[in-house]
């Protein structure tokens, strides 16, 4: 199956007083339909602009997409909010916002607001459109519908106008559906009413879903992929089980250890990540999660690590895009990885670190952006190459 | 074990005018002992934050009563209530954005509860404030800065340090944690966790993250529009929920865990919690209850002990 959607590379600045914020600095991914991909990650580390940049939402200036592509169904659309006419927010992509406020009109009911989508959208006339609004609001479990489409926002409680806004993001029946921080502003009651809504709504309309949040119960609930961004990249990918039960990059762990568990006890305590994410003016070079990590070594602090594949899902299918780095340098014999230098693969070269950061790795691969999973990039290698003798 | 805090179908509406109230507590007792952890969960708006303030008094109650260490505190405070019981018990704010004030020095902040309440001199003041925020893990030198130049998460140790500089018994923590990253949320409770230990506080924990309520609780009470429905151990409560409420509650609190999530059987809470405004009679659940029965919306069930439970408490006419 081909993605929907496929974003490969992308950079974007912002232009501050204080210097130039580089909040996302080589992201690729795939959503596929009626999948949904989570997006996690501390507060600041580029979820929400990486979205924004896809929807059109950056401001430019200050932002400015520095570089790579977002193709929907094969054509760019990053960086035109129009393609081949037609608005690619709210047609191919409909958007759920943390603040439902921000993106609901105060003074407009909420059955308008809804129809006047669909009147531009899909051309619909006015009757037809109410209707239909009210037959959305009912999808999205809102009591009596046809009466409180007739009312304003200020008049639904925080949860049901979130529902409003699922309602008004998915009228135009949009392929992929983008919620950024779709619960975070709710108890847990309205939030699982709304988790509970996305995965039916998902069920039946096969509706591809990136999901934003910090929340990693959230995403354990709904996700069936994971990328966890630090610092304007993702560091780890791969399935939700991958990454919740074989977490390969320090940063992931430290996640699940500051989190308590059904099991954990008062007499254990959690492990916060101590230290706090770098400045984003000035990334440092290296491992951006080196100031943090417990298991920095010293070439972490001179290069980049790229994207290493852990346990992929195809074994005999290397991942090209994946480059490992060839010269073992004495960092990491010190650092005990012992890998058990394989035939070299001939496209093995070391590449340029900004280049590697931008490495797409095939769907499902889990891969993680950490040194200390070099061996095992080379051991698959290896493998790959011993076991049918097609070496990559 | 000696009961610290205690109080008595403590009840606060708030008046709307036009003979319309919102009946925020209604009638809520719960005893908390010393050195205890009482977690306090709920949905939004069933009242959790407003008994929080009306038991230290910053709001005035409506009705019943509050008890600390055996004395009835008063219904409605005067400024000199305020110097004798702030000593003794403090709140920390649920956002630690705009509970600090930003035009004062974090120095101004954490040492004004001993400038009002003590008579140190200014001197001892600032060194007691530089010890405690070395206590909560912040530098001394941070004391002529302002609260915008800190992190989410050291914005809510300053006001950690800010409550517990005066040495107080008994803390109400409102959401203490939940404006905060995963990453930041632990530091704050091994930060409460070990200054339980240290100074013996009682804490009365609010939080919607049933997870890490349980986690740091030594037991949970879950309140809807303004009642206890269900009190007990956090361990038991959470992995043996009774009342029908406390069940969709359990449920709905999502686990770090794609394999337990999956296994979930899993159906959310159905409708809106009722306004507090018009709450209805009987049982307060009854409108989303899958298993009301006649008499629920008639009769309103009280919190009993259930035997076979370790002395649980539920609200429910399904027990007894
Ligand atoms: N309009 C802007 N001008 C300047 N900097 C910006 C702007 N928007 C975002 N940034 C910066 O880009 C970085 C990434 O921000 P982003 O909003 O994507 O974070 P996030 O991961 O969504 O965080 P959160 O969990 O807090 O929503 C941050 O450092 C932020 O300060
Ligand atoms: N000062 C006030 N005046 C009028 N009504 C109020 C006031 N403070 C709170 N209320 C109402 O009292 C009820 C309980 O509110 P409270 O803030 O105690 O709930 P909560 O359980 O803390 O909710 P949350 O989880 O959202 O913080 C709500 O209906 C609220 O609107
Ligand atoms: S590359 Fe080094 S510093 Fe970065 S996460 Fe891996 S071990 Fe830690
Ligand atoms: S008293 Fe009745 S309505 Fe209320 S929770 Fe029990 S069974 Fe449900
Ligand atoms: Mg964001
Ligand atoms: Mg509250």
């Amino acid at each position: 199956m081909s993605a929907l959607l496929e974003v490969r590379d992308l950079e974007v600045e912002f232009d501050t007083y204080g210097g130039t914020v580089h909040a996302v600095r080589g992201v690729s991914f795939d959503v596929r339909a009626g999948k949904t991909l989570a997006i996690v990650g501390e507060s600041g580390c580029g979820k929400s602009v990486t979205v924004q940049s896809i929807m059109g939402l950056i401001p430019i200036p200050p932002g400015r997409i520095v570089a790579g592509t977002a193709e929907l169904r094969g054509v760019d659309i990053l960086g035109r909010p129009e393609v081949d006419g037609r608005d690619v927010r709210g047609d191919a992509i409909g958007m759920i916002f943390q603040d439902p406020m921000t993106s609901l009109n105060p003074t407009m009911t909420i059955g308008d607001q809804i129809a006047e989508t669909l009147q531009t959208h899909r051309g619909q006339d006015r009757p037809q459109a109410r209707a239909r609004a009210v037959e959305l609001l009912e999808m999205t479990r809102i009591p009596e519908a046809e009466q409180r489409a007739g009312q304003y926002p200020f008049e639904f409680s925080g949860g049901m106008l979130q529902r409003a806004m699922i309602a008004m993001a998915i009228a135009c029946e949009p392929a992929i559906l983008v919620a950024d921080e779709p619960s975070t502003a709710l108890d847990v009651t309205i939030q699982a009413q709304i988790l509970d809504l996305l995965g039916d709504l998902q069920a039946k309309t096969s509706m591809a879903i990136i999901l934003i949040t910090h929340d990693l119960g959230v995403v354990a609930r709904l996700a069936d992929e994971v990328a966890v961004m630090y610092a304007g990249r993702i560091v780890e990918h791969g399935t939700a089980d991958a990454v919740f039960h074989q977490s390969g990059h320090p940063y992931t762990q430290g996640l699940k250890a500051a989190m308590p568990t059904r099991n954990s006890r008062r007499d254990d305590p959690l492990q916060p990540i101590d230290g706090s994410p770098p400045d984003l003016f000035a990334p440092p070079p290296g491992c951006a999660y080196r100031p943090r990590c417990p298991n920095a070594m010293r070439i972490c602090e001179r290069r980049d690590p790229p994207a290493f594949p852990l346990e992929p899902s195809d074994a005999s299918r290397p991942s090209s895009a994946i480059d490992v780095v060839a010269n073992t340098n004495q960092e990491d014999a010190a650092s005990g990885s012992q890998a058990p230098t394989p035939r070299t693969p001939p496209e093995e070269t070391d590449i340029h670190p900004a280049k590697d950061a931008t490495a797409a790795p095939p769907h499902r691969d889990h891969f993680s952006r950490c040194w200390l999973h070099q061996s095992e990039a080379r051991a698959h290698f290896a493998a790959a190459a011993a076991g049918d003798g097609d070496p990559p | 074990m000696t009961v610290l805090l205690e109080t008595e179908n403590l009840t606060k509406h708030f008046d709307l005018g036009h003979g319309r109230q919102v009946h925020a507590v209604d009638g809520l007792s719960l005893a908390i002992e010393e050195r205890e952890i009482v977690g306090l969960v709920g949905e939004s708006g069933s009242g959790k934050s407003t008994f929080g303030k009306t038991v230290l008094g910053l709001h005035e109650r409506t009705a019943g009563r509050v008890s600390f260490q055996g004395e009835d505190l008063p219904a409605s405070y005067r400024q000199q209530d305020f110097r004798r019981y702030a000593p003794h018990m403090q709140m920390i704010f649920q956002d630690p954005y705009s509970s600090l004030n930003p035009r004062m020095t974090v120095g101004e902040i954490v040492g004004e509860g001993l400038k009002l309440h003590s008579d140190l001199s200014g001197r001892e003041v600032r060194e007691r404030s530089a010890e405690w925020l070395q206590r909560v893990g912040l530098e001394p030198a941070h004391m002529s800065r302002y609260p915008h130049e800190f992190s989410g998460g050291q914005r809510q140790r300053i006001g950690v340090a800010r409550a517990l500089i005066l040495e107080p018994e008994f803390v109400v923590c409102d959401e203490p944690i939940s404006a905060l990253d995963v990453s930041v949320q632990a530091q704050v409770i091994n930060l409460l966790d070990d200054l339980k230990a240290s100074l013996g506080l009682t804490l009365l924990f609010i939080a919607h993250d049933l997870s890490m309520v349980r986690y740091v609780s030594d037991r949970m009470a879950v309140m809807y529009l303004g009642a206890l429905v269900e009190v007990g151990k956090a361990n038991d409560v959470f992995f043996d929920p009774q009342h029908p409420y406390t069940r969709f509650l359990v449920a709905a609190n999502p686990e770090p865990d794609p394999r337990t999530e999956r296994r979930r059987a899993f159906s959310a809470i159905q409708g809106e919690i009722p306004s507090p405004i018009n709450v209805p009679p009987g049982c307060r659940f009854a409108n989303r209850c899958p298993q009301a029965m006649p008499q629920c919306r008639e009769q309103t069930p009280q919190l009993i002990p259930l035997q076979e439970k370790g002395g649980r408490e539920v609200a429910c006419h399904l027990f007894g």
